[in-house]
């Protein structure tokens, strides 16, 4: 159910994102999902890919900042105010989503959107009483 | 001149003088202070051996590091009723080098802070604004007294509040400025915004100092400002500002040699050099009383000039503007800082030892430090507002610490550059020297 995302620690210079990216491919892993959130001084790049532990591998080798954190890849109907309604849920339960982000590609008929929260557990329960699909992480990885 | 008799005495009778305190000096500090008492027992050098001020080669160094050991009242040699006032300094580990004075001392230092004000053509009818710090620091205090000393009227700005400064230097005809040589140009430069011409104030003297400067500075000081800007030197440890000051003739600074005698050392090997080698600059406070100073090591790198005599009458040497530091501490506005301060912030913020660069520069007239730290695992979160938070730590622990606004910048691993695998800490762009 949890997706294991690896965030790596940029410094907003020219090139950084190129050259983790280059280390990253070079290796043979291959991106599901990406987000950036940028500072005027730094940057996290956020990265859910389909060899978590290479990938994870290759990135501490290079000397990278880097860590796995867990999310869920929540379906989301493909109609306006699909997603409105999800958070909606969210927030009846009294969750905070730290972060979130869309998925690259359409796993089915439905969109796929990332959550961060800070309590993992709690936003399963929460959407799952809901009746809120979430992708087992298999699926995501081979999306 | 403030006081002719003492800054102009005849070198012979002032080499006399010196003897006969310098005696009096190793005395108090070998009878009153176990710390010198042990030194000089170290050394085989009892007080009756000091018979002239040639013998001061004999005594041994003090340095910072002592203060630091003897913290808080180890180096004072009277009871502390004869204590009435104390001043501190930023020490290298977070403890502070701390100072005290009894009224004799805190007249004499006064004495020299009007000499310094007085060496700029100062007198009782002055107005004399001081925006050096008051507080610990020494800059403000010593220069109040010292205006006051004069009988000058002193105006205790303290620093900051730049706009305020403009207003009253300009509505209360303020002929006499003591801050540091940036802060005089940051004057400069808000007092043009505001559209006030500086040039049309009766200002004539600036006694500027707390940190290093140049002639270019000078130059630009006095082409923004109608005054003659002069080079003062002191430091908590010896009294506060007022140890040394520039006359008119602006070719050095005369130390005030009837209270602090100068010498320059090799700083490898501790032999005295003659004049006209640059050095270490070390310092005895020959009438001290609280604190009885011998052979200080000041790490100030500088020479004693031997140009001959100065045509302003003064027969206190004189020793050139700074030309360095012997240590790596760093004075940005004012502010001693020294990089193993910086690390003991970071350290005791993550428990880790992370990679970090000073970079010092300036920026329009004023000093800036950024602080590049390398983001480790332990340090990284993948939420932008705890990394914010993990900068907005640091910056106000260095605030706290050191009393600096520093850039916090966080970096990646490995891109702070290292030189034989150890990181350089510090990157100073100012161009001082």
């Amino acid at each position: 159910m949890k997706v294991r995302q690896i965030s790596i620690f940029l410094e907003n210079r020219s090139g950084r994102l190129a050259s983790v990216l280059k280390e990253v491919g070079r290796a043979g892993v291959n991106i599901r999902a990406l987000s950036l959130a940028d500072t005027s001084d730094f940057g996290i790049l956020r990265l859910i890919v389909d060899n978590v532990d290479k990938c994870m591998k290759v990135l501490k080798d290079s000397g990278h900042t880097v860590s796995v954190t867990e999310v869920l890849a929540v379906e989301v109907p493909d109609h306006p105010g699909g997603l409105a309604g999800i958070l909606d849920a969210l927030s009846e339960a009294g969750l905070n989503v730290e972060y979130m982000y869309a998925f690259v590609c359409r796993a089915t008929e439905k969109a796929v959107v990332v959550f961060r929260f800070e309590d993992v557990n709690a936003a399963i329960a929460a959407l799952k009483k809901s009746g809120i699909s979430i992708l087992p992480a298999e699926v995501v990885y081979s999306l | 001149m403030f006081n002719p008799q003492a800054e102009a005495m005849p070198v012979g009778e002032l080499r006399k003088l010196q003897g006969r305190r310098l005696h009096d000096l190793a005395k108090r500090a070998y009878d009153h202070v176990p710390f010198f008492r042990a030194r000089m027992q170290e050394k085989g050098v009892k007080p009756e051996d000091i018979r002239s001020i040639d013998d001061i080669a004999r005594l041994p160094f003090t340095t910072k590091t002592d203060f630091r050991d003897q913290y808080p009242f180890g180096m004072f040699a009277v009871p502390h009723q004869e204590i009435i006032r104390i001043h501190a300094s930023s020490g290298t580990t977070g403890k502070p080098t701390v100072v005290g004075y009894t009224r004799n001392d805190i007249d004499n230092w006064a004495e020299c802070a009007a000499r310094s004000l007085a060496c700029g053509g100062a007198t009782a009818a002055d107005t004399v604004q001081i925006a050096y710090g008051y507080g610990l620091f020494t800059g403000g205090l010593g220069m109040h007294y010292g205006a006051e000393r004069l009988g000058a009227a002193a105006l205790p700005m303290s620093s900051g509040n730049t706009e305020k400064q403009i207003m009253l230097m300009k509505d209360f005809g303020v002929t006499v400025l003591c801050c540091t040589p940036s802060y005089a140009l940051q004057i400069a430069e808000v007092a043009a915004q505001m559209g006030v011409d500086l040039m049309k104030l009766p200002l004539k003297s600036g006694n500027f100092g707390a940190e290093p400067w140049t002639e270019a500075m000078r130059k630009r000081i006095e082409e923004l400002l109608p005054l003659k800007a002069l080079d003062i030197y002191g430091m908590s440890e010896l009294a506060g500002p007022g140890v040394a000051n520039e006359c008119l003739e602006q070719n050095g600074l005369h130390v005030f040699e009837d209270h602090f005698y100068p010498e320059i050392i090799d700083p490898a090997t501790g032999e005295p050099l003659p004049d006209g080698q640059k050095g270490e600059l070390v310092f005895t406070c020959l009438t001290k009383e609280a604190v009885p100073l011998i052979r200080y090591r000041t790490r100030d790198i500088t020479m004693i000039l031997d140009d001959g005599p100065c045509a302003c009458g003064r027969t206190g040497r004189r020793i050139r503007r700074l030309m360095g530091r012997t240590d790596d501490m760093l004075i940005i506005r004012g502010v001693n800082v020294f990089p193993s301060q910086v690390e003991d912030v970071l350290v005791r913020i993550e428990g880790v030892h992370p990679q970090y660069l000073i970079i010092v520069d300036r920026q329009g007239n004023l000093d800036t430090m950024e602080i590049k730290v390398e983001v480790t695992d332990s340090l990284f979160s993948d939420e932008v507002r705890k990394l914010e938070a993990l900068r907005d730590k640091i910056h106000h622990q260095i605030k706290a610490m050191l009393n600096v606004n520093a850039k916090i910048t966080l970096v990646e691993p490995k891109t702070i550059e290292r030189t034989l695998g150890k990181a350089k800490r510090v990157q100073d762009l100012r161009k001082l020297t």
